[in-house]
């Protein structure tokens, strides 16, 4: 079987006022389509920046990303924005939610820029509302919701145009302990019951185990690649 | 994304504040309103000033001294003393010009004319006895100049209904003398009162024989006009030729270049004052249509500071989904929105401006000044007002939609 995600010796330089700073220096792996994925390391082990070239938020510098067996250099501006759209749903720490707007209007932002007929909207974005259990709070303003609600809103916009894959970037970075347990059980459900791949980045090794699998990222080199890490019950 | 969801995305986005969005439109609004105010009230003019030309009869034909004016900015020579005597008598003989009906020679000038105590200074105008058929005027009391007043050098007078006032005040003028230039002249006529007549105010002014005021009162020997009536309207052009070419033969001129007259129609007349009036309220319309870019310059500013207001909001979108163009489109109809609506209003503000400014000139200044709405100006203000959010709001449109996904997520 074909993975859905090759990373061929992946490679980041960023550049600012000439003073050059390798991010990745030489990460190659491959996922599988139902995989879930954490990618541990300190911060600066260039583990974000791994999520964002994965989820065609920024580009390599060097090597080679395939997504479904076609390289992503391949792909044009506006087909990267579609492949978002469509394949891939993002978490982020920050939440980034729009602040005046409701649950419901926050969740339905992806589905403007689908293809997905407009009957469909209402049914999808209630689906995913309810998916999250914040079907009571879909009307409130997303600025007055609590951090945990925001990242459950959050995670039904990643799951509106259900994508193949999740990002979570430190998704329960700005959450408390009771929160952040929540969230994490509903993007392992999405893992586990909807057969969705996941690839999640953290620095906390409670929440990386739920993963079936951790990379442990280092000073942009991949220094543990290991199988198998749930804890089981 | 659909247009009908962009355009409620980018209204959205305009309403989330809404001070501040209201105050960039009133930029165009203020821009757009005065420029259709300029333009209406510039119509206006030009329709009052025709209009009075017409008032002067269609078919009147004025001979000058002096070359034809070139252009609008050109001033005639006025002050010639080309046209004689000889002149007026050529221009009488029927194998000369045929279709002459009238001819009237006339002299004009200031003067200061006195009654008793009273000293009133009044533009004299030197006529003859078909003065009153060809500007269609009768004397409200007493009788008007006559072909003998002419042929005896008169010292007759008609005054009109301010001189009369002035001098005489309440009591009867007619029949009495009033002195000008130290001679005496006798009052046979008073004319009703009746304002401004194309550039003859007759209220401010004593009719005389024409030979009278040549000898007594200006000392000259030569005419400022000749006025010329042709027995239809359809005759104008030939009567024009046949003036041009008697005057000639009369002042031994041999090519047009060298005319030392020139003949005008009131057709001409209001043609060369049309250009002037357009010319002007195009100049002050560009002077209006300033404050309209300055109005666009708002717009950039306000948008380039949404924008960066904004930047998580538009790494966000990106994140799921928008492309480059779909960001580039929302923050281009935000901007055209905020000018459409800022023309859109202009437009009804300078209308109503317009009106009452009419209203104003009509009622409290006396002019029969007519209300018109200009609305190829109004087509134009909400065109040109879009086309001001297209222009300022590419440039921060295009800054939105180059921000890196990444870069804007990331910005606190």
């Amino acid at each position: 079987m074909m993975p859905l995600l090759q990373a061929k010796n992946l490679g980041k330089v960023y550049e600012e006022k000439g003073i050059k700073t390798q991010a990745l220096a030489g990460v190659s792996f491959e996922v599988n389509s139902g995989d879930f994925v954490a990618i541990m390391g300190p911060s600066g082990s260039g583990k974000s920046t791994l999520l964002h070239i994965l989820g065609f938020l920024d580009s390599e510098s060097s090597g080679e990303y395939r997504l479904d067996g076609k390289t992503v250099r391949d792909y044009g501006g506006d087909e990267l924005a579609r492949i978002r759209n469509k394949k891939m749903g993002f978490v982020f720490q920050a939440f980034n939610l729009l602040p005046r707007l409701s649950v419901l209007e926050n969740v339905k932002l992806p589905l403007f820029y689908s293809a997905v007929p407009e009957e469909e909207w209402e049914g999808r974005v209630l689906r995913a509302i309810e998916a999250v259990g914040l079907s009571e709070r879909k009307n409130h303003e997303a600025a007055k919701l609590s951090g945990g609600e925001k990242q459950r809103a959050a995670i039904a916009r990643a799951l509106v145009n259900d994508p193949q894959i999740i990002f979570a970037d430190e998704p329960t970075g700005n959450l408390d302990s009771k929160s952040g347990g929540q969230v994490m059980e509903i993007i392992q459900r999405l893992n586990e019951e909807e057969g969705r791949t996941v690839i999640l980045i953290t620095h906390e090794t409670y929440t990386a185990q739920h993963a079936r699998r951790v990379i442990e990222l280092w000073d942009g080199k991949i220094v543990s690649d290991n199988w198998d890490f749930k804890k089981q019950p | 994304m659909k247009f009908s969801h962009a355009v409620k995305t980018a209204i959205a986005g305009l309403a989330s504040h809404k001070s501040r969005s209201v105050l960039t439109i009133l930029g165009i609004v203020i821009g757009v309103a005065a420029v259709i105010l300029v333009v209406s009230l510039g119509k206006g003019a030009q329709n009052l000033i025709l209009g009075q030309i017409q008032g002067l009869g269609s078919k009147t034909i004025a001979v000058l001294p002096g070359r034809e004016p070139k252009g609008p900015s050109d001033i005639a020579q006025t002050f010639s003393d080309s046209l004689k005597e000889k002149d007026l008598e050529a221009l009488r003989r029927k194998d000369n010009v045929p279709t002459l009906e009238k001819i009237m020679p006339v002299v004009f000038g200031g003067a200061s004319a006195s009654y008793g105590d009273e000293t009133y200074r009044l533009t004299i105008l030197g006529v003859s006895g078909l003065v009153g058929e060809i500007f269609d005027l009768r004397p409200q009391t007493g009788v008007f100049l006559t072909e003998d007043d002419v042929k005896n050098r008169a010292a007759a007078v008609v005054i009109g209904a301010k001189v009369k006032d002035e001098l005489f005040g309440e009591s009867a003028a007619l029949g009495e003398r009033i002195k000008i230039k130290g001679r005496n002249f006798r009052v046979v006529g008073v004319l009703p009162k009746k304002g401004q007549v194309s550039f003859f105010n007759f209220d401010e002014m004593a009719l005389v024989p024409y030979t009278t005021a040549q000898q007594y009162i200006f000392g000259i020997k030569y005419f400022h006009r000749f006025i010329i009536q042709p027995s239809s309207e359809e005759e104008i052009g030939r009567t024009v030729q046949d003036v041009k070419i008697t005057l000639r033969n009369s002042h031994g001129i041999s090519s047009p270049d060298k005319d030392d007259f020139f003949v005008e129609t009131q057709a001409d007349l209001a043609a060369r004052l049309g250009t002037i009036t357009s010319v002007l309220t195009l100049f002050l319309a560009a002077i209006a249509a300033i404050s309209l870019l300055v109005g666009g310059v708002g717009i950039m500013n306000i948008m380039l500071v949404s924008v960066t207001e904004r930047t998580r909001e538009i790494g966000l979108r990106k994140a799921v989904g928008a492309t480059n163009r779909d960001i580039l489109n929302q923050f281009l109809l935000e901007a055209i929105i905020l000018t459409l609506i800022g023309g859109i209003v202009g437009v009804f503000a300078g209308a109503i401006l317009s009106f009452l400014s009419s209203l104003a000139l009509s009622n409290f200044a006396g002019l029969n000044w007519s209300f018109t709405f200009p609305l190829s100006a109004a087509f134009a203000g909400l065109l040109v007002s879009s086309l001001v959010g297209l222009v300022f709001g590419l440039y921060p449109a295009h800054q939105a939609s180059l921000k890196s996904p990444i870069e804007a997520l990331r910005y606190e």
